[in-house]
């Protein structure tokens, strides 16, 4: 076969620093590590980059695409269209990848076996490096020959797209620090795929890289690290927990930053207790007995766990136990698609349980704010007495993003809450665990133990007066309701606010967003202001909606609400908890499993432009 | 409910160790039916946290949903109290156990509560290890929504409005033999003397404690046909071993029985004492327990009694190795890495 890239010069028109390389690999082949080595390479030649995994719900054997998004930028989300590189190793998903190059783009693929003629589309070029060969010859571990195959086209790659070779040098030895050996064939196996592309294709091609300083003190890193960690630093000790993805990560950083950080130094023991419960029902039963007993706990969850942990979090807001939920949405329903992405749960998350509930959540935007967020969860938790749900999704939570670093401030204390001590028992006349003594609806509560006499009272989901003495009294339930409701509104204003940017003076349309759409928003602005349309942006960072949000809806005639649900989930809380005119919120939205792109929200909004004028213009002819 | 109990305190009240009466170790005045079992068990567990002198508020009252767990509302008023939700009471009690390792968990199930919609927990729960007492306040039968057969009902028994039991019961002592449980007894809500001081060896014992409480429920379950009624148990009840407790601090010589008995030193020194009945009788041999579990049933008859004692059983916190603060009192100088730290992590993903 012909390798037409090698026959002109590819300079001239050379595209740098914009283009999009997909990995297409199957898994359980360990490429996951090969293809991160690649996307932190440019990240460390100072080009902003997004990583993003497609995988299957399965271990092994199934196709995987690894999407990597170069852009000087900053527009990070992901792009969509045709793909401009694409490395081709999965014989199951060939024929689908070779149609997903764009014209005039490349196909990397392993030529040790001849590829069918029918399969040589016009228009693209092919890259064959007959990898398999290669590694058969140069290697005698099985295992091996296995693995170098990934490292082989990240070393090709650097070839064609100009990676400074040094970068992944060092990046393979940061990787494989204290298991040493591993490093000199690793870096064998990257040059052998350098010098095999230098040798047989003009290099660069006409996508290729050029070093930057453009990510300034940025980490790359996934969102349940953020979570998990964040939880360490918010001072969690309890954790019941149930495997489920894509939310286990959370867990798992959690124990592993626990296991470093929290083992006590004067006697090997740790602080912290983590139980892999026997279903989601008990994990958040775990968490909420942490929590009534004045530890900070949580759970993580995704999907159908959500469904099950509805009671309990009727049982959190009803009885006022601080409890923390992180929950990486996946597409729903039921089982929905398990490895895909959405934020498909926010109705079932605001509005968990039977009876008239309705429960705190925090959308975080990247990893930092995933960090940021959970640690502030267990102050809000403890200090509102109620379950708070973090909202972060697969997309945010799985995938690498390039994000601010995570921040603590050592002055920063935790708030526990209205916990009364035994000197503040026995200052005070008598107790009621339920009399709304500040007029917030947040009421004093006592832990177990705290004093011998005085405090001590009976938790249950069930009625009770101001004493928490059981009560079926019309009275007392309508009371205790009413208190509830005004708690939520206390909540409103000390959760977090939202991110607004409006840059426009005259501008009547507002663009609401939410979570991970926020990568898509930097770019979504720029195209949208190419096309001459003004919008004003608001990022909702919490549920209940403080002033700000509905202020900013108030002060624009027509809102965008974009999201990620085919029913505009987020649109329908706005509209019923602010009292809005749902026609004023138009939905745009994208539940396709993938996360969402710049351009779809672009074009989707022109649409709605277009058919609005053509209504308008319509309408004035009838007139 | 418009009436309360007496707080008058007679001055011939004995006081325990910590200078208090029972009536300080007594809750509000029961809701349940007159003469349910399941007063008989609230009272057992007055006593016995009397008798050992256990600060109330060190104890915390854990139950999930049914007649039975609305009993821990009747003892203990001065103890903290968590009337959760149905079938969840393990979970919890686990959680607030990870919490705070210091305080007893006193926890109170019922058969629908932990046979049928909690099996799940009662079985994980189990195998943690928890260092708890499990009581089941047991009555075959579904009080609180009048009469339906439970999954403790004996295959072949009747309930009140006629309703055959199609199906095999389920033994919790059986399945929490199997399970690893150290502790596993059964009593009778009837026999105060047997079930008073099993409770406190219960208490006393570091770790998992499960105890099945056969406890009649006079208004559902009380009719001639009935496996639970208080005839047909006090009539089939059998056991194969009188018990006494002595608590660490007494004298083991001051109180020297007649007859044959063998002592059991638990993890805190206390002694559990057996008047043998059955010259068979072993607490040591958990298989051969549940083989007179099921040999007694074969026979129509009920065994009580310590069923299996592990002593030296190592609790969840010891297995965790959790550290000795309990970890709600732990601070946030030794809960937060601090931002230093956090900078050596931010350079990990650079």
């Amino acid at each position: 076969m012909r390798n037409s890239s090698a026959e002109h010069n590819n300079m001239e028109n050379s595209i740098i620093n914009d283009f999009v390389v997909k990995f297409a690999n199957t898994n359980g082949t360990g490429s996951a590590s090969a293809n991160n080595m690649f996307a932190k390479a440019i990240m460390r030649m100072g080009i902003p980059v997004s990583a993003k995994n497609i995988f299957p719900s399965n271990i092994q054997g199934a196709p995987t695409w690894y999407e990597v998004r170069i852009n000087e930028h900053n527009f990070l989300g992901r792009r969509g269209g045709k793909t401009e590189i694409i490395v081709a190793m999965n014989a199951q998903s060939f024929v689908a990848d070779i149609e997903d190059v764009a014209d005039g783009g490349y196909l990397l693929y392993d030529s040790s076996k001849q590829i069918p003629e029918h399969l040589i589309k016009k228009g693209i070029h092919y890259l064959g490096i007959p990898i398999s060969t290669i590694c058969l010859k140069e290697f005698q571990n099985p295992r091996q020959r296995q693995l170098f195959k990934n490292v082989i086209y990240v070393g090709a790659l650097a070839a064609l797209l100009n990676i400074e070779f040094n970068v992944l040098k060092t990046l393979i030895s940061d990787q494989f620090k204290g298991k040493e050996k591993l490093i000199t064939p690793n870096i064998y196996a990257l040059e052998l795929g350098y010098r095999y592309a230098n040798r047989h294709f003009s290099c660069p091609l006409t996508y290729n890289v050029e070093r930057r300083d453009l990510i300034g003190n940025r980490i790359m890193v996934d969102g349940n690290t953020g979570c998990g960690l964040g939880a360490v630093y918010g001072g969690a000790t309890v954790v019941g927990w149930y495997p489920i993805t894509p939310s286990t990560s959370v867990i798992e950083k959690f124990a592993s930053y626990c296991q470093r950080l929290r083992i006590d130094p004067a006697t090997g023991k740790k602080n912290f207790a983590i139980v892999q419960a026997e279903d989601e029902l008990a994990a958040i039963g775990m968490a909420i007995g942490g929590g009534w007993n004045g530890a900070r706990a949580f759970t993580a969850t995704s999907g159908p766990g959500v469904s099950l942990m509805a009671e309990f979090l009727g049982l959190s807001y009803f009885a006022e136990i601080p409890v923390v939920l992180v929950n990486i949405q996946r597409a729903g329903p039921s089982t929905g698609m398990p490895t895909r992405t959405q934020q498909s749960d926010v109705l079932a998350c605001a509005y968990a349980s039977h009876g008239d509930t309705k429960h705190v959540l925090l959308f975080p935007e990247s990893p930092c704010e995933c960090f940021e967020l959970t640690a502030l969860a267990f102050d809000l938790s403890d200090r509102l007495q109620t379950a708070v749900i973090v909202m972060s999704d697969l997309d945010l939570g799985m995938n690498d993003h390039l994000s601010a670093p995570f921040i603590w401030n050592d002055k920063q204390k935790y708030d526990l809450g209205k916990v009364l001590s035994i000197r503040e028992l026995d200052n005070i006349e008598s107790y009621g665990r339920y009399r709304d003594i500040d007029g917030d609806g947040i009421c004093y509560r006592t832990l177990p133990g705290t004093h011998p006499n005085k405090g001590a009272y009976f938790t249950r989901g069930t009625s009770r007066n101001q004493d928490a003495v059981y009560s079926e009294q019309s009275a007392d339930y309508v009371h205790n309701m009413q208190r509830l409701e005004a708690k939520f509104a206390t909540a409103a204003n000390i959760v977090p606010k939202p991110e607004i940017c409006s840059g426009f003076k005259n501008t009547q349309l507002g663009l609401v967003y939410y979570g991970s759409t926020a990568q898509a928003m930097l770019e979504t602005k720029q195209l949208l202001q190419e096309q001459g349309i003004p919008v004003d942006l608001m990022r909702i960072k919490a549920f209940p909606f403080g002033n700000e949000v509905k202020k900013f809806i108030e002060q624009h005639q027509y809102i965008y609400v974009v999201e990620q649900n085919r029913d505009a989930q987020m649109r329908t809380l706005l509209s019923s908890e602010l009292n809005l005119d749902p026609l004023k919120l138009a939905p745009i939205l994208c539940f396709d499993g993938l996360s969402i792109t710049a351009t779809q929200i672009c074009d989707d909004i022109m649409t709605d432009i277009d058919s609005r004028t053509e209504n308008l213009t319509e309408s004035q002819e009838v007139v | 409910m418009s009436f309360a109990k007496s707080k008058f305190k007679h001055k011939s009240l004995p006081v325990n160790d910590l200078g208090l009466t029972y009536r300080e170790y007594e809750g509000a005045i029961s809701t349940l039916c007159a003469g349910c079992g399941h007063d008989s068990i609230s009272a057992a567990i007055v006593h016995a946290c009397h008798e050992l002198s256990i600060a109330p508020h060190s104890i915390a009252k854990m139950s999930g949903i049914g007649c039975s767990s609305k009993a821990p509302n009747y003892f203990l008023r001065n103890a903290h109290g968590f009337n959760s939700v149905h079938g969840r009471m393990p979970s919890v009690t686990t959680g607030a156990n990870l919490a705070n390792k210091e305080l007893t968990y006193l926890a109170m199930s019922g058969d629908g509560d932990s046979a049928s919609i909690g099996l799940g927990q009662f079985a994980h729960v189990v195998r943690r290890q928890l260092n708890m007492v499990y009581m089941v306040a047991n009555n075959g039968v579904y009080g609180l929504t009048k009469g339906q057969l439970a999954a403790t009902s004996d295959k072949g028994v009747k309930n009140k409005i006629g309703d055959l039991s199609l199906f095999n019961d389920i033994d919790l002592c059986t399945m929490a033999l199997q399970l690893g449980a150290s502790f596993v007894a059964r009593c009778f809500s009837g026999d105060k003397a047997q079930l008073v001081p099993i409770i406190k060896a219960a208490i006393a014992h570091q770790g998992f404690a499960f105890i099945d409480i056969i406890s009649p429920c006079v208004t559902f379950n009380n009719h001639v046909g009935s496996t639970r009624s208080y005839d047909y148990v006090q009539e089939h009840v059998t056991t194969g071993a009188v018990t006494d407790f002595v608590p660490i601090r007494e004298e083991i010589t001051s109180a020297i029985p007649e007859g044959d008995f063998e002592d059991i030193c638990l993890h805190d020194g206390s002694i559990m004492r057996f008047h043998k009945l059955d010259p068979d009788y072993d607490t040591s041999n958990r298989l051969k327990a549940m083989n007179d579990v099921e040999e007694h049933k074969q026979r129509g008859e009920i065994l009580t009694g310590l069923l299996y004692l592990d002593p030296t059983a190592r609790n969840y916190h010891e297995l965790n190795d959790t550290s000795d603060m309990p970890l709600n009192q732990v601070k946030q100088d030794l809960l937060c890495p601090g931002e230093r730290v956090l900078g050596t992590i931010n350079d990990s993903f650079r």
